[in-house]
């Protein structure tokens, strides 16, 4: 067997771990520890996703009546932002297997600004809804019908927009160790597993609002 | 053992082609929503929407050159969330159905 020579291989290298045999078998289990971790994140949302799939059927006059309050443009531009931060961070990877330190630390630095943009339009929204008393509780005021119905649609807007800031908002965490770590120059094209691991968390929060977008403020 | 470690490095006119696909994607799921197309509408935003997210993770998530394993993780992970949204669906739908009378309370009903 090659074991021997395996446990030579990871010494030769100083950033294998010493219970992996190659670069390669850690690298490989950091990608399936990550979408496993994904995986989780996925019933996560999905759960919120099933509640708004049978108040939406329960009640489709009334959620179309209250996605006509919600802000589209400000909806829309969020959507290409978060867009804009996945490309980014889809370069900040490619920058890091070319071995292009500097780019490597631009391209976080643009994904965080894109990522912080994002949040700011969000707390503009949300300021919005709540001097229009379309916050969810014994302040909410709906002039028209259905505003028992209609404020089950808010509560989920609030639950699924909530928890995806709240996971951008650990996104920005993650990318300021991704940042300061790649500025020590940590990151080399033998070794660059953790900025791919960061860029698929960023990707997946991005997958999210895509959904969440036409779920929301369109139909 | 395989020593060979050299991932799959997509040039950038890539992601530029796939950001700019997204880009159209959001602009024609914005167009769409002008007109109304009845329950067509959602069927084709959410059809945008799936569309879009296999782009993402496709490419920027690189699962075309991943490890056979985590393409299984990714599946799975579809596999679960269809489980949770159609087994959900089929418990709310069957929530009003009423037990089929027998006869024999109509029957008592009617002494």
């Amino acid at each position: 067997m090659s074991d021997h020579s395996a446990v030579l291989d990871a010494h030769q290298d100083e950033h294998v771990a010493h219970q992996f045999a190659n670069a390669k078998q850690q690298y490989e289990s950091s990608n399936l520890g990550m979408w496993l971790f994904l995986m989780t994140e996925v019933m996560f949302f999905g759960g919120m996703f099933g509640a708004y799939v049978i108040y939406r059927t329960w009640y489709p006059e009334a959620f179309k009546i209250a996605s006509t309050a919600t802000n589209v443009p400000l909806g829309a531009m969020n959507t290409v932002v978060l867009i804009v931060s996945s490309l980014t961070m889809a370069l900040a990877v490619q920058s890091a297997q070319l071995g292009k330190k500097k780019m490597l630390v631009w391209m976080i630095i643009l994904t965080m600004f894109f990522g912080a943009w994002f949040l700011g339009v969000k707390a503009i929204e949300y300021s919005e809804k709540w001097h229009h008393h379309h916050v969810p509780g014994a302040n909410f005021i709906w002039e028209g019908d259905g505003g028992r119905e209609v404020q089950i649609l808010y509560c989920l807007y609030f639950a699924m927009t909530g928890m995806h800031a709240v996971h951008m908002v650990v996104g920005l965490g993650i990318m300021t160790w991704l940042l300061l770590t790649a500025i020590k120059g940590h990151y080399t094209p033998k070794y660059y597993n953790p900025v791919e691991i960061c860029g698929l968390y960023w990707h997946f929060v991005d997958i999210v609002w895509i959904f969440l977008f036409p779920m929301l403020y369109l139909i | 053992m395989d020593q060979h470690q050299e991932h799959h490095v997509a040039p950038s006119s890539m992601y530029y082609a796939i950001f700019a696909i997204l880009i159209c994607c959001t602009g024609l799921t914005y167009f769409v929503w002008t007109i109304d197309l009845g329950f067509l509408n959602i069927v084709v935003a959410l059809s945008i929407a799936i569309f879009k997210a296999t782009l993402v993770i496709r490419y920027f998530m690189h699962v075309k050159w991943s490890p056979i394993l985590s393409k299984m993780a990714v599946a799975t992970s579809l596999v679960f969330l269809g489980i949770l949204l159609v087994l959900l669906s089929m418990d709310y739908a069957s929530r009003g159905w009423q037990p089929k009378s027998t006869g024999w309370e109509k029957h008592q009903v009617t002494q």
